[in-house]
């Protein structure tokens, strides 16, 4: 196990605030937690609060290992959401007999007592996917009945547990890089609006993000052995409502691999997954009028010569969301390619910049012709 | 300003609580503060014999933030608190890191006064906002916002805001490196500022955009690029407020690319809008940049827009402007989109000054346009309209002029005067300060009444 420094934890001051009726188990190893589903089957107690611990909600036979318990089902994406540079183990648990129904778009409809589950890890060397890692933080997406309820667990220092941690966190973490460069970044794990702020994709409503036919139609993860996801997730009964004919399913290409698409549909499917959940017609920025979802199809709306509304300094002197042919123009490069709190995008979730996501983005600009109005008042 | 040297902590926690903490989190599921006795001793270490329990007054449930309480336990109390309550915070300086976020319905943020109670986002290092608040019914109040990278209070989606006693300030004076804005209302409907200060914002001070019934009243705009601006926002009230050493003082724009794709009916009035003089401080790209440094209102592509019992006076580039968002050069492509103002009714200000210097693009059209008129140039009217009448708005009988029902009206402003720049005409009628055509009426605007 890699080093790594937790700077400060929301997590205790969490126990006696968030989880205090009901959830008392929970301190100096008590008795389990009344959250917990008897019988050792993964879920929680759908009228209990959040558990205080992970290994409540048994949704692992190993934690430290990642390996999950039955039932609960590892899953990929084409391209994901960057998170400086952590790696990520997704899984998902649909309550036994029940099925998640198909959407052509948005994300699968999941039933009351599913759980989604992403854990958030770093890889020593990531030259080595295999080898030493580090896990951080576990999140949850809880599907109670009156909405999905987020949380976010902070690992023990040995990875077999990990805490609720309400309020967040940030974690010193170090890693070698791709290129064999050391890396460090100060890593934070989200407070629950926050986890809510990405999360409410549409109307202020919390769902889930990642299950979207056109993010799971690939192969399972890798080692997983599953050829066609989608299909593997007909077949083990958790998902139903597929339309009979798969070569129909939509598709996300993969943004880093130029035999999935186009470096078009490369770009817009990096921008879909990092930016839409915000940037759409019924989200957080439908205040700035910008839609970066894989579905908007005029260049208007999802930046081209489009000129900015409040974007203050993250505008960087740059008259334009994507001027086209011209990268260095355009705003929405600038952003993506900031450290700054004030400029960069997304928000929430990444100190350090994704430089092989900007690489595409930059690479798709640059294709791309016509160029818009120069900037002056018409002459007389 | 009070000051309380020593209250303002570090964010980096000790793993276990502090037994300040502790009794804090004790206290927080309390329905009704009583004067916190123990913490009042903790208290007085920091704060010099200042032991007032910040609920001290407050009717129903509310939770006390005392001097010294971390930025984990306000982000804890913020997402913990029941919808209804208040959160109190005592005198002193509370510093943070990232940004703090309220979603709870029906809550009131309280301090000890605007410049007694400071929350401080000069040490921020994530988050696009000082405060992000997505709830209604939200009350804000008695309270200063400082120095945060991004904007100082965003809120977004709300029915039911107010903000009052509220300072937001950027300390350091006006620069391009502050936040773009202060107090920022946004898509939110029944909206109230009022009593509040907004300082240094490299966009705008006080900004409400794509909401509607806005009051805001009272309240003072200093060293910011534009002082009060409203913006794709219908049935607004700006009155009684004061704008100076902005770079514009008061704006009402209508800008294309947005869900709410033109506001109508804002009323501006009995504002004091002067010496309007910083040099223009906002990151190119951003129309507030557009506005020439000395302006006194503006008005881009807005519509009933009425302006009366102001007093506006000491501006270089123009005391009141009004402009086509056609003749800002931006390109746009937004079919649902008006991009030239009319309805506007101008009547019973006082203006005063002379607007000897225009700056930037748009002063210097100005000064285009009006040397025309004097050779060489010498000032810019009080009123200045860059006469962009699109066909489907023009008088059947004259193409330059704007039909009666939509007519800039300008009446009783005491020797103000006035120019048509007929932009971009090049042939006649070119810059003219007959103001003949606009000696007309409309009928007043409603007065906004908040639900």
């Amino acid at each position: 196990m890699s080093g790594r420094r937790v700077a400060w934890i929301g997590a205790a001051l969490a126990l006696g605030l968030a989880a205090a009726p009901g959830c008392g188990g929970g301190d100096d190893g008590g008795p389990a937690e009344t959250c917990t589903v008897a019988g050792g089957a993964p879920g929680f107690d759908a009228a209990g609060p959040l558990c205080t611990k992970l290994s409540s909600y048994q949704l692992f036979d190993d934690i430290a290992a990642q390996a999950p318990a039955d039932g609960v089902v590892p899953y990929d994406l084409n391209t994901p959401l960057f998170s400086d540079y952590a790696t990520k183990y997704r899984f998902l648990y649909v309550p036994d007999g029940q099925t998640m129904a198909w959407d052509d778009v948005e994300s699968f409809d999941l039933p009351v007592g599913a759980i989604l589950v992403k854990t958030f890890a770093f890889l020593a060397d990531r030259r080595e996917p295999d080898g030493a890692r580090d896990l951080i933080e576990t999140r949850l997406m809880i599907h109670r009945a009156d909405g999905w309820e987020p949380a976010a667990y902070l690992y023990d220092p040995d990875d077999q547990d990990a805490t609720l941690a309400i309020a967040g966190a940030t974690v010193d973490v170090a890693w070698i890089h791709d290129d064999g460069s050391p890396r460090t970044d100060a890593y934070g794990v989200p407070n629950k609006n926050q986890c809510k702020n990405c999360h409410e994709e549409h109307d202020d409503v919390v769902g889930p993000l990642g299950p979207k036919a056109r993010h799971l139609n690939r192969p399972g993860p890798d080692g997983s052995g599953i050829d066609d996801q989608l299909a593997h997730l007909i077949d083990l009964g958790v998902l139903a409502g597929a339309p009979a004919d798969p070569t129909t399913w939509p598709r996300a290409a993969v943004f880093d691999d130029p035999s999935t698409g186009t470096v078009e549909a490369r770009a817009r499917a990096w921008l879909d997954i990092n930016c839409s959940h915000c940037h759409n017609p019924r989200g957080a920025a439908r205040t700035s009028g910008l839609d970066l979802s894989l579905g908007q199809t005029d260049p208007y709306e999802y930046g081209v010569c489009k000129a900015p509304v409040a974007a203050g300094t993250g505008s960087g002197d740059r008259p334009y969301g994507i001027v086209p042919g011209d990268p260095d123009q355009s705003i929405l490069v600038y952003r993506i390619e900031s450290t700054d709190p004030a400029v960069r995008m997304p928000e929430l979730g990444r100190n350090l910049v994704h430089e092989e996501g900007v690489a595409v983005i930059r690479e798709w600009i640059s294709s791309m012709s016509g160029g818009c109005a120069t900037v002056a008042p018409p002459a007389r | 300003m009070t000051s309380f040297p020593g209250v303002s902590m570090s964010l980096r926690l000790p793993r276990v609580p502090s037994r300040l903490s502790r009794r804090l989190s004790a206290r927080l599921v309390r329905p009704i503060a009583v004067a916190g006795v123990s913490l009042a001793g903790l208290t007085l270490a920091a704060c010099g014999g200042d032991d007032v329990d910040p609920c001290a007054g407050v009717t129903g449930t509310c939770v006390p933030i005392t001097a010294g309480a971390s930025q984990t336990e306000i982000q804890t109390a913020l997402i913990d608190v029941q919808p209804g309550s208040t959160i109190a915070f005592a005198a002193g300086t509370f510093s943070f890191t990232s940004d703090l976020s309220l979603d709870v319905d029906g809550v009131t943020i309280q301090g000890a006064g605007m410049d007694d109670t400071i929350l401080s986002f000069a040490g921020q290092t994530s988050g696009g906002q000082g405060i992000l608040v997505t709830a209604d019914d939200f009350t804000i109040q008695d309270i200063g916002l400082e120095d945060s990278p991004g904007d100082l209070l965003k809120i977004e989606g709300a029915d039911g805001v107010t903000i009052r006693r509220v300072r937001a300030e950027w300390t350091g004076g006006p620069m391009s490196s502050n936040g773009s804005y202060g107090l920022y209302p946004v898509q939110c409907s029944n909206v109230l500022i009022e009593g509040s200060k907004a300082i240094g914002a490299s966009d705008a001070g006080i900004y409400v955009g794509q909401s509607d019934n806005i009051i805001i009243r009272d309240s003072v705009a200093e060293s910011n690029v534009a002082g009060i601006e409203i913006e794709n926002s219908t049935d607004a009230d700006v009155h009684d407020n004061e704008a100076y050493h902005n770079t514009g003082g008061i704006l009402v724009f209508n800008l294309p690319g947005l869900q709410v794709h033109n506001g109508a009916r804002t009323r501006v009035f009995d504002n004091h809008s002067y010496d309007n003089d910083t040099e223009n401080f906002a990151p190119a790209g951003n129309i507030v940049g557009k506005v020439p440094t000395g302006t006194g209102i503006a008005i881009l592509a807005a519509h009933e827009v009425e302006i009366f019992g102001n007093t506006i006076e000491n501006h270089a580039s123009v005391n009141l402007g009004i402009i086509s968002y056609s003749t800002t050069g931006l390109d746009f492509s937004d079919a649902l989109y008006d991009p030239d103002p009319d309805t506007l009714y101008i009547h019973d200000n006082t203006f005063t000054g002379t607007s000897a210097n225009p700056t930037g693009e748009l002063g210097a059209l100005l000064i285009l346009a009006m040397s025309e008129l004097q050779s060489p140039f010498m000032a810019v009217p009080d009123i200045a309209w860059d006469g962009v009448v699109p066909a489907d708005k023009a008088d059947p009988a004259d193409p330059t002029k704007l039909m009666d029902a939509l007519q800039i009206c300008i009446q009783n402003n005491g020797d103000a005067d006035f120019a048509n720049l007929h932009w971009p005409n090049t042939e006649d009628p070119i810059a003219s300060t007959d103001a003949s055509d606009h000696d007309c009426t409309h009928d007043p605007l409603p007065e906004v009444v908040l639900e």
